[in-house]
């Protein structure tokens, strides 16, 4: 029995690593441009129907087709930043939140119209290998895609430390003004900034292709869900959001095991509900 | 009744009343399907009616009042089915349903001081939160619905709600009436002058000495109560309850696209946008059909663009630039 609830919780930690990889894609964004991507699943819906489109057409690996997907969603995300966003940096957080509703909505239903309502997923070759640690049996695919999670993540966090970029990028989310006064390119930094955080959506998409299929109408259902991870871990914090990630992988994966699989998502609404209400700022989150 | 015409020009109580004229006398000109059609205007005027006390009056965004809606729907339509109690006095019971819910979100959000987008993405939470619970209530139908035994439509009987659709249609114009007048009461009170100075500047209104917590209650309270009726409606109409379609986001988000495109805060706003949304989306699918094409999601990507295009062009909606042009405004 307690085997049992053993697998589950390390395989939900492992997709937990790539929902807090989908989580960090929103942190980044909320973190420094101050907007609230409501897309955010619609976002990674559309990259994963950009994977599904890959495998049939050429038979690309969503592991390798992660890098086109991620380079098309970094100039997805740059240009909806500098094109639409970025003239409501400065208008009331309703009119910011309601403006990406709306693309929320015309990305879902459009990849209704598109792809039609059905499930559609890829098969790899290595779908069913798993590996076994005592009583522990673990996919392959899951711990694949764990593993370049963490990477991702940690390219990214390498990313906002050490290169010049992230550094300024960094800069503006600290003090817009002050960055403005510095001579930091602001609109551009903005719309890198929205790129990444679309870029590791991307990626994220690709990864949970390999955990699950895909379908139009499920879009919300993930915005929701990295909304829920990033509040639990801290707005704003990297890291935060990574650990959250996990814990909530973990959370559903034993609800599905103790109560019922499709209760699983009331256990992450309460777990919201309980952070909001005990630590609004977050696990790892700094009050402001 | 002088306050509520109070400094309305004269041409502008001419508008209303010819406005209001039209639609008394329309179930008897348009056919069946234009008449569907009204209901579900004054349906989402009506509940965007009850949304703009939240978001319009008092600036806190609520993406969940498709809970109240469901909530109120669930127990009009369980007093009805389950014990044999007509619908209003159902209504007693939806409306206390649901403001005891707006109470524990309100005030759970507000004494913990989460506001903004925060607040927006708990009502979610809670509306989801309750749709699966709803969904594993078997008493109630669970996942796979209730129902309400169909209506004779050749008897109106109204103290059920069990009837033809002219008799919906006047139940709702009726209370689109009702809340027109209750919201441009409110306004006009000192309740509403507090809700908005909270909507303008919280922190300057608490200044002043406005018990802002308790004034966030009384908007989430009286959104929440008015909203029950919504789904009491909702459920007498159609018959049919599935928390799937009733708890879901899509739905609060089709509640408050009225007075978002109509113009947020406004008493004219829901109703306009309601009025403009509805026939241009179900043109639009009409027409589409007509032509051929027959996909879902084309309504919605619809709702989508007209979003995008007010929030973009016409932040402050339709109906302020309506007033102005047409010297409809209140003179104050």
């Amino acid at each position: 029995m307690s085997d049992l609830y053993l697998n589950a919780a390390v395989g939900g930690a492992l997709t937990g690593l790539v929902y807090g990889l989908m989580a960090l894609g929103l942190s980044v964004i909320f973190g420094v441009v101050r907007v609230v991507n409501f897309a955010h699943g619609e976002m990674m819906t559309a990259a994963m129907y950009g994977a599904i489109l890959l495998a049939q057409a050429f038979k690309l690996d969503p592991l390798i087709a992660m890098a086109p997907i991620a380079v098309a969603m970094f100039i997805l995300g740059y240009g909806l930043q500098r094109g639409l966003i970025n003239a409501f940096v400065t208008r009331p957080e309703h009119t910011q939140f309601m403006l990406l509703v709306a693309v929320a909505i015309i990305l879902t239903n459009g990849q209704l119209i598109a792809f039609g309502p059905d499930t559609a997923s890829v098969q790899v070759d290595y779908a069913l290998d798993s590996y076994q640690f005592g009583a522990l049996i673990i996919g392959k695919v899951q711990i694949i895609a764990a593993g370049t999670a963490l990477a991702v993540s940690g390219a990214l966090f390498a990313f906002f430390r050490f290169t010049l970029t992230g550094r300024a990028i960094r800069a503006c989310a600290d003090n817009y003004l002050g960055a403005q006064v510095v001579g930091l390119n602001v609109r551009h930094l903005y719309g890198l900034t929205f790129g990444i955080g679309a870029a590791c959506l991307g990626a994220a998409g690709c990864l949970q292709l390999l955990l699950t299929n895909v379908t139009p109408l499920q879009g919300p259902s993930y915005t929701l869900l990295a909304f829920i991870i990033v509040i639990v871990g801290g707005m704003g914090s990297l890291t935060g959001a990574l650990l959250s990630g996990l814990l909530v992988g973990v959370s559903e994966a034993l609800a599905g095991v103790m109560f019922d699989p499709s209760a699983k998502s009331m256990f992450t609404f309460a777990l919201l509900i309980l952070v909001l209400l005990f630590r609004p700022q977050g696990l790892l989150g700094r009050r402001t | 009744m002088k306050l509520l015409f109070a400094g309305l020009p004269q041409r502008a109580l001419a508008a209303l009343g010819l406005f209001l004229l039209l639609l008394l006398v329309a179930p008897w000109v348009v056919n069946g399907y234009i008449l569907s059609l009204l209901v579900v205007m004054l349906y989402f005027a009506y509940a965007g009616q009850a949304w703009n006390v939240m978001m319009g009056f008092t600036g806190q965004l609520s993406l969940g009042h498709s809970l109240y809606v469901g909530l109120g729907a669930y127990a009009a339509a369980m007093m009805f089915t389950k014990f044999g109690i007509n619908p209003w006095v159902g209504l007693l019971v939806a409306v206390a349903t649901t403001t005891a819910m707006g109470v524990i979100i309100g005030f759970l959000a507000f004494r913990f001081g989460i506001g903004g987008v925060y607040f927006a993405i708990l009502t979610i939470a809670f509306s989801e939160f309750v749709r699966i619970g709803f969904d594993h209530w078997t008493w109630l139908g669970g996942s796979g619905g209730l129902f309400l035994p169909v209506a004779n439509l050749n008897s109106n009987d109204l103290l059920n709600l069990r009837g033809a659709p002219v008799m919906f249609y006047y139940v709702m114009l009726a209370m689109c009436v009702a809340a027109l007048a209750f919201c441009r009461w409110l306004l006009g009170s000192r309740l509403g002058y507090y809700w908005q100075a909270i909507r303008e500047n919280e922190d300057a209104a608490a200044a002043l000495g406005i018990p802002v917590f308790r004034y966030k209650m009384f908007a989430v309270m009286i959104s929440s109560a008015m909203t029950a009726f919504a789904g009491v409606f909702y459920a007498f109409y159609y018959n049919n309850l599935f928390p799937e379609q009733i708890f879901s986001m899509g739905r609060s988000i089709e509640i408050i696209l009225g007075p978002m495109i109509g113009g947020l805060g406004t008493l004219f706003g829901p109703i306009i946008g309601a009025f403009v949304l509805t026939p241009l989306a179900d043109g639009l699918s009409e027409l589409l059909q007509w032509v051929g094409i027959d996909v879902p999601g084309v309504k919605q990507v619809f709702y989508g663009v007209c979003l995008l295009l007010v929030i973009v062009f016409l932040p402050h909606g339709i109906w302020p630039v309506l007033a102005r042009r047409l010297k409809l405004e209140r003179e104050h």
